[in-house]
C-alpha cells in the first residue's frame, strides 16, 4: 500500500449548500468539514434526507457549493474531473451494450495512457475479480441485480480513478448479495488501492468496509461524529462483525444516528 | 410447428379464411358486383391493369417514403428541442397538439389548391404533416425522461453534452422512436392516399381508386384497397426490420 501523505485526498472546508425551493432556500449542508486521507475508505452515514447524496455531487464536481471549498488531491474542485469514479444505487448500465462494453464506457470519455487492448485486458481482469467471468458478452438484462452492481463497480474503477464515490451502491440488494459485495469491495481495494467515499444507510456496512465512519447531523448537516474503525491488520472477515468490539462500535453509531434524528440527547453516553 | 413456419402459416390461414368467408357472403346474398365485389372479381382486374398497378404503387410508395423521411428528420429535431429545453417543450406542446387535432382531410384540399399542379410536392407535404407528430412526441419524451444517473455517469467524467446525447440519450430513445415510427408509417401512407384521391388528375394508387370510382368499376376500387394494404404491410415490416437491427436489445428474450 502507498504511504499516507500529509495532505488529505478529499477535503471539505466548511461547505454550506442550500437548494432553491418554492418555499424558499432549503439548507442541506451547514459548514461541513471533513478530511479523507489517501487510500483510506470513508463511510458517511446519517438520517434520511440529511444531504448525503448532495455530498457526493459536490465531491464529484457535478455541483458547486454555495459556500466553502471542496479539494481533491490538493486541487480545488470546480467541475467534474476524470480522476473520479462513481457508482450509484441504480447500476445504470446501458442496455444496448454488452457487460464488457459497459465496463469500458469511461475509457471512451477520459484520456488515458492505457491502449485499447490494455483497457480491454484490464476490464476482463476486473470482471474476473468480481466473479463475472463468462458474462462479458451478455447484456445487462440477462444479469441479476447483484451482478449488474458488480459490473457497475468495475466500470467505476476501470480508468484507475484516485477517488471512488459510492452512493448507496448496495442499498437495493438482498442481504446475502450485499455481504458478498462487501467482500468484493475488500478484494478490489487489496488489488489496487484507492480513496473511497461511501454513502450508506447500513451501519454494519459502514463498520465492515470503512477505516473512518462519519455521522452527519440532521439537515442542514455537519459532521456530528467521526469514528475510526480498526480491526487490526489483515483482511477483514464478516465474522468480525459479530465480535464485542464491532457490537460496541455499532451501538455508538446507532446512538449517534438517534442524536442526529433528534431522538436522543447529545450528552447521553453510548449504551 | 417451428416458430418460422408458424409465422408464415398463421397469417396465410387467416387471410384465406377471411377471403373465403367474404366470397361466400357475396355469393349467399347474390350481390351484384356494382354493390359488393367479391375476391374472385378482383383477379381479372389485377390481370388487366397489372402494369398500372405496379406503376401507381411505385408512385404512392416513393412519395410516402420521402414524406416519412422528412417526418423523421423534422420530428426528431422538434423532439430534440422539446426534450432538452423545458421552455421549448412547454411552448410547443399545445401548438403541436392543436396541429395534430386538425383532421388532415380538411387540410388536403387547402394544400391541393395552394400548390396546384405540384402533385409530388403536395402529396409529400401531407404525408409529412400527418406523420411527424408521434415521432416528435416520442423523441421528446424519451429524452426528457432520461434518468439523471445516466447523465451523471458520463458527466462526472467530464463528458460534453454532445457526448452524453450521442452515447446515451440517443440510443436510449431508439425503442420509443421505432414505436412511433410504426404508427407514423401507416399515417404517412394515409396522408399520401388522401391527397392522391382528392387532387385532380392525381397520381398513385389514390388516382387509380378515383378512376375506379368515376367509371363505377367497383371491383377495381376493391383491388386498389388490397394493393394499398399490401404496400402498408410491406412498409410496416421494413420498419420492424430496422427496429430489430438498431433497437433489438430492447426486445425481451423469449421465456
Amino acid at each position: 500500500m502507498t504511504a499516507r501523505t500529509a495532505a488529505p485526498m478529499i477535503e471539505l472546508k466548511s461547505v454550506t449548500h442550500a437548494y432553491a425551493t418554492k418555499a424558499g432556500p432549503l439548507p442541506v449542508l451547514d459548514a461541513l468539514s471533513l478530511q479523507i486521507p489517501e487510500n483510506t475508505f470513508c463511510a458517511v452515514v446519517g438520517p434520511s434526507g440529511c444531504g448525503k447524496s448532495t455530498l457526493t455531487r459536490l465531491v464529484s464536481g457535478l455541483m458547486k457549493p454555495n459556500d466553502g471549498e471542496v479539494w481533491l488531491h490538493s486541487q480545488r474542485v470546480t467541475s467534474p474531473r476524470p480522476t473520479v469514479g462513481m457508482a450509484f444505487q441504480n447500476p445504470v448500465l446501458l442496455e444496448w451494450r454488452t457487460i464488457l462494453d459497459n465496463v469500458l464506457l469511461p475509457m471512451e470519455i477520459v484520456r488515458s495512457p492505457m491502449s485499447r487492448a490494455e483497457a480491454r485486458a484490464r476490464a476482463l481482469q476486473l470482471l474476473e475479480l468480481v466473479g463475472l467471468s463468462g458474462f462479458e458478452h451478455k447484456r445487462p438484462s440477462e444479469l441479476s441485480g447483484g451482478m449488474r452492481q458488480r459490473a457497475s463497480l468495475c466500470r467505476s474503477i476501470i480508468h484507475k480513478p484516485d477517488v471512488l464515490i459510492l452512493d448507496e451502491p448496495f442499498g437495493a440488494l438482498d442481504a446475502f448479495t450485499r455481504e458478498d459485495l462487501w467482500c468484493t469491495m475488500h478484494d478490489l481495494r487489496a488489488a489496487e488501492p484507492f480513496t473511497c467515499l461511501l454513502i450508506t444507510h447500513d451501519l454494519r456496512e459502514s463498520v465492515f468496509l470503512a477505516d473512518q465512519v462519519i455521522v452527519l447531523s440532521g439537515r442542514p448537516a455537519h459532521a456530528q461524529y467521526v469514528m475510526e474503525v480498526d480491526f487490526g491488520p489483515g483482511k477483514r472477515d464478516l465474522e468480525q462483525l459479530y465480535t464485542p468490539q464491532a457490537a460496541a462500535m455499532l451501538a455508538t453509531l446507532r446512538h449517534q444516528i438517534q442524536v442526529a434524528q433528534g431522538r436522543a440527547p447529545a450528552d447521553e453516553g453510548a449504551a | 410447428m417451428t416458430d418460422t413456419v408458424r409465422k408464415i402459416v398463421a397469417p396465410l390461414v387467416f387471410i384465406i379464411g377471411i377471403l373465403a368467408a367474404w366470397e361466400f357472403a357475396v355469393w349467399w346474398h347474390q350481390l351484384p358486383d356494382y354493390r359488393m365485389a367479391s375476391p374472385s372479381d378482383l383477379v381479372p382486374r389485377y390481370i388487366r391493369f397489372w402494369d398500372l398497378f405496379l406503376w401507381k404503387s411505385w408512385e404512392t410508395l416513393w412519395r410516402t417514403v420521402v414524406g416519412l423521411g422528412l417526418a423523421v428528420v423534422v420530428g426528431t429535431l422538434i423532439g430534440m428541442v422539446m426534450g432538452f429545453s423545458r421552455f421549448a417543450r412547454e411552448g410547443l406542446y399545445p401548438i403541436l397538439v392543436g396541429f395534430n387535432a386538425i383532421p388532415k382531410a380538411t387540410v388536403v384540399p387547402i394544400v391541393a389548391l395552394m400548390f396546384v399542379g405540384d402533385h409530388d410536392f403536395n402529396t409529400i407535404l401531407i404525408a409529412f404533416m400527418i406523420s411527424f407528430f408521434p415521432i416528435a412526441v416520442s423523441v421528446s419524451i424519451g429524452l426528457s425522461t432520461l434518468e439523471p444517473e445516466y447523465r451523471d455517469i458520463l458527466r462526472s467524467l467530464g463528458a460534453s453534452n454532445f457526448t452524453i446525447f450521442w452515447k446515451i440519450a440517443l440510443p436510449k430513445t431508439l425503442p420509443e422512436f421505432f414505436g412511433a415510427l410504426k404508427v407514423a408509417v401507416t399515417l404517412a401512407f394515409i396522408g399520401t392516399n388522401l391527397m392522391e384521391i382528392v387532387s385532380p388528375h392525381g397520381r398513385g394508387l389514390g388516382d387509380l381508386f378515383d378512376s375506379g370510382r368515376i367509371s363505377a368499376d367497383y371491383p377495381l376500387m376493391f383491388a386498389v384497397l388490397f394493393a394499398m394494404a399490401a404496400l402498408g404491410i410491406m412498409l410496416f415490416y421494413v420498419v420492424v426490420f430496422l427496429e430489430r437491427i438498431f433497437a433489438g436489445w430492447a426486445e425481451r428474450a423469449p421465456g
